[in-house]
């Protein structure tokens, strides 16, 4: 089948799509974005997650067919061409919450997604949004003085692009 | 080929050499979701590989019949062990394992044949064709079982490619000091205490699947792209198979998801190899989440027996363990995972009277291999609840009965090795008890999500009880036992756009560690200069030797700070010729050559003009010696390194769920070349420890893996893992590069028994095995 959609704003054409491939693999394998994550295609870790439709889910976990004329945006249309690296990718980087960075991209988008929602959010209110995510290197610790730092960077400029 | 960022030199320009904490070079790749991961990797014309695993733990191999799956369309190659060209054997230390099963299945889910298709979904397809006719066997899988081969069987037959004296002993080691332990020693002691102990299996859970990009190349060769956490010792398993000398497999490090010492072995190399050697065509294999639990070793659980006497005023008189790892169906590296067993199963106390034997076996269980603590991991569980215990059979306080008989500086363990570098561990355990405790649970004013279980509603804090607990622990860095360990680093200088540049290429896999960072910090320091290139790693320069064993800061590190060095004399060795300096006070500092006594000499741009300066350097520790078979005596470990952990818990006794409040850690990391890594590696260990203390381990029936997907093998997540305060002591070791110690293994060792023991002091419940799960809490 043939699917159509926007990636990241740019309207997007699958060709030859199994009825069985998951929004994941036509991401990574058919349109060259590997961003998104392939760590447990289960809907465990999060490592996967997107926006579709501007409300974030686990690509592994969304048919192909389900995004026809829909919005994707992956964690490579975070960043604003003109502004650079978003706010919460810059903290990710700054509190040292990149290790292996596998984890990262699905990370970003749900802590993009809470800041979204809750530009001031508890520690309670962080690990909550951030429990379907799963992070084996860091232990969570400079996930977490990541997210603050991105939630104090926004709260301070509201202007930034989000 | 797509998704090659990373496979190609990375630039960075930052003003901090060692001792700060400048950014990964590539945070702003892994943030952008450009990073290329190994499974990441897209060729033009690629095929995808499969394996065909066996769904029996134990069985003989009747036949297998691949007709219908060749047949199927889009199928390239369908491949068994008949079609291996070289060696059909590989393996860490021993060469046992075949890279596809020959005649016999000796663990649930070893691989029988390997398919290459155009698509996932058909390879998929083809190997539901592949017929094997299996002769099920019962499966060896108790310790019993395995020390009694004549009743039950052996799981390698005793003619196969080892000598099989020793049955199903894969290896095993003594350790016995001062007058050992016999009645007339025992008779020293006022008080004895003694406990069986029990660690399940853990995993190393990484997140990025084991993949790799294979490529046959003009020359008859195989280009690998992959990840892994040794490039030369892959090579070195990986070209027999293929029948190719080592020089026509190229290894070049893909991006690395995480590794915790599971990537140490092979997965999917060799077969993406010879699919690709077969095809002509660039081979893609990613393991799915199921097939990545059944495709590497885990921890190798532990049974133990220890036996402690004291003096009534708490000093240690003797100590007696007996120590069982599963090492399951292939050897990996259980012989280094007894060597550490035994000889860190004492740990950081001295005690002059010591008998130990550490066993490895082989069994139909999974391999077992390297896991981050390596050995220590599981004896660090049995001391450190046997302290508890002892400390209160004598009614004293469970920290000062450690600090009592701690080891320090010049103290000797019973390997006979001295301790000669700063060893504060009653200090650690000072400074972890000395931090303020989390606040109490605010019952009047509950947030559910704070306590054990109760997001889903089921308690509102009746039945909460908080409980304290601290351990430590003894970890050894580098590799021993006599072994070789060094790493190879290339340095080059030249100037690019008016300015110095300084090059780093090494081997050295970087799997998220921060090594990458490190190294220019390092080359930073040496030569003075702010912009850092760092090469894509490969087999093209030496080997830098396995990103395990905390060794890579330390070796790979100490293997750049030379060939740093190295460049730096040849400046001056050029500016010396040139200008005629006569001074022995020359460095290099913000880009120029300066002397102490007359200051600026000339830019490093201007002295280098158009040249380069590219030197490879070795870096070798200190050699060390294989423990003495029967007493285990030697000078076998290089470093050594001591983590101490507080750990606060809530326990709902009525559920038995345990929540861990507060987990706070204490290190002597010797010297901090990056404080912001050190404390994220001691963090990411001691929550790695959290898993196997309450939630983390495969179960096997009967050898039958029951839970190898997220759903059922559960990591800690972000709600699980509580703030980490941490403190970090820097007390040099005089006998490493800058002063350092390793520091990614030694914070899982004492993670685990400080949490059970906060749990025991919440419970009064004894809880000898770890993971702690809700019916050891409840008695159901």
């Amino acid at each position: 089948m043939r699917v159509t959609f926007t990636a990241n704003g740019r309207e997007v054409e699958a060709d030859d799509v199994w009825e069985g491939e998951s929004l994941l693999y036509v991401l990574r394998e058919r349109l060259g974005l590997p961003g998104s994550k392939n760590a447990c295609e289960q809907g465990e870790c999060g490592s996967c997650t997107v926006y579709l439709d501007g409300a974030p889910v686990c690509s592994c976990l969304v048919a192909a067919g389900q995004v026809q004329d829909r919005a994707v945006r992956t964690v490579e249309g975070l960043a604003d061409p003109e502004h650079g690296l978003d706010p919460v990718q810059q903290a990710f980087i700054d509190a040292g919450a990149v290790q292996c960075g596998f984890c990262t991209p699905g990370l970003l988008v749900q802590t993009h997604d809470l800041l979204e929602r809750e530009p001031q959010p508890s520690d309670n209110d962080i690990r909550e949004a951030l429990s379907g995510n799963l992070c084996r290197c860091t232990g969570y610790e400079k996930i977490m003085d990541a997210v603050r730092l991105a939630s104090a960077r926004v709260s301070s400029t509201p202007e930034v692009s989000r | 080929m797509r998704g090659e960022k990373n496979l190609q030199s990375i630039t960075t320009a930052h003003p901090d050499g060692i001792g700060g904490s400048p950014l990964r070079p590539d945070g702003t790749l892994k943030v952008r979701g450009e990073f290329a991961y190994s499974s990441d990797l897209w060729h033009e014309d690629m095929l995808w590989g499969m394996a065909l695993r066996a769904p029996h733990a134990r069985a003989r191999i009747i036949s297998v019949d691949i007709s219908g799956a060749l047949a199927t369309p889009g199928v390239h190659a369908v491949l068994t062990h008949d079609d291996i060209p070289g060696s059909k054997y590989y393996g860490l230390e021993i060469q046992d394992q075949p890279a596809l099963a020959i005649d016999r299945i000796r663990y649930h889910g070893e691989a029988v044949a390997i398919v290459a298709a155009d698509h996932p979904e058909t390879a998929r397809r083809a190997l539901a064709k592949v017929r094997v006719e299996y002769e099920v066997l019962p499966p060896i899988t108790t310790e019993e079982q395995c020390l009694d081969p004549e009743t039950y069987g052996y799981v390698h037959e005793p003619h196969e490619y080892k000598a099989h004296a020793s049955g199903n002993i894969v290896h095993q080691q003594k350790v016995v000091s001062g007058r050992g332990v016999d009645d007339e020693v025992r008779a020293l002691a006022d008080v004895v205490v003694s406990g069986d102990y029990e660690v399940g299996m853990q995993d190393q859970a990484f997140l990025g699947p084991e993949s790799g990009l294979a490529v046959p190349a003009e020359d008859g060769g195989i280009d690998l792209y992959i990840a892994t956490q040794w490039l030369h010792v892959d090579r070195e398993q990986i070209a027999p198979v293929l029948g190719l000398p080592e020089n026509k497999v190229r290894l070049t490090l893909a991006g690395v998801g995480g590794a915790f010492g599971g990537r140490e072995d092979l997965s999917m190399q060799i077969h993406a190899c010879l699919l690709a050697q077969r095809t002509g065509k660039p081979v893609k294999i990613v393991y799915s989440r199921e097939e990545s639990f059944f495709g590497h070793v885990h921890r190798h659980p532990a049974r133990l027996h220890y036996e402690h006497g004291a003096t009534r005023d708490g000093k240690l008189v003797y100590m007696q363990a007996r120590i069982v790892l599963d090492g399951g169906a292939y050897a990996s590296a259980s012989p280094a995972v007894v060597g550490n067993a035994s000889s860190l199963s004492v740990g950081p106390y001295e005690i002059p009277n010591v008998d130990v034997l550490a066993v490895a076996l082989y069994s139909n269980n999974p391999s077992c291999g390297a896991m981050r603590g390596f050995g220590a991991v599981q004896a660090c569980f049995a001391y450190e609840s046997q302290l508890d215990k002892l400390a209160a059979a004598l009614g004293m306080d469970p920290v000062e009965l450690r600090q009592l008989n701690a080891v320090s500086q010049g103290s000797f363990l019973p390997t006979g090795q001295q301790i000669d570098a700063p060893a504060p561990v009653a200090t650690l355990l000072q400074k972890v008890k000395d931090l303020p405790l989390p606040p109490p649970l605010d019952l009047a004013h509950p947030d559910i999500r704070e306590m054990p279980g109760a997001l889903s509603n089921t308690s509102h804090g009746e039945g909460i009880v908080r409980g304290v607990g601290y351990a430590v622990g003894l970890k050894n860095v580098g590799f021993s036992e006599g072994f070789d360990d060094y790493s190879t680093a290339r340095v080059r200088l030249e100037v690019i756009g008016g300015e110095p540049v300084a090059m780093v290429h090494t081997a050295m896999a970087e799997v998220g560690q921060g090594g990458v960072t490190v190294h220019g910090q390092i080359a930073r320091t040496e030569l003075g200069v702010e912009r850092v290139t760092i090469h894509p790693a490969d087999t093209a320069v030496g080997s830098a030797g396995s990103t395990s064993a905390s060794r890579q800061t330390y070796m790979t590190g100490g293997a750049v700070k030379l060939a740093a060095e190295a460049v730096r004399q040849e400046l001056f060795r050029l500016g010396r010729s040139r200008y005629g300096w006569t001074g022995n006070d020359l460095s290099l500092v913000g880009g120029k050559v300066v002397s102490a006594s007359a200051g600026v000499l000339v830019s490093i741009a201007d002295l280098l003009g158009d040249r380069a300066i590219d030197l490879t350097r070795e870096h070798h520790h200190r050699p060390t010696v294989p423990f003495d078979k029967e007493t285990g005596q030697g000078f076998g470990h290089v470093q050594y390194t001591f983590c101490a952990h507080r750990a606060v818990v809530d326990v709902d006794v009525e559920l038995g769920l345990v929540k861990v409040v507060e987990l706070a850690a204490c290190q002597d990391v010797g010297k901090a070349l990056n404080p912001l890594s050190v404390v994220g590696q001691i963090q990411g260990g001691s929550t790695q420890g959290l898993g196997l203390a309450v939630m983390e381990e495969i179960i096997t029936r009967e050898g039958k893996v029951r839970n190898p997907s997220f759903t059922d093998y559960l990591i800690p997540t972000i709600l699980d893992t509580p703030p980490q305060p941490v403190e970090i002591m820097e007390l040099a070791d005089p006998h490493a590069p800058y002063g350092l110690r390793g520091v990614g293994e030694a914070p899982t060792l004492s993670s685990t028994p400080a949490i059970v023991s906060a749990i025991r002091a919440a419970t009064g419940l004894a809880l000898n095995r770890v993971p702690v799960r809700p019916e050891h809490l409840t008695g159901t």
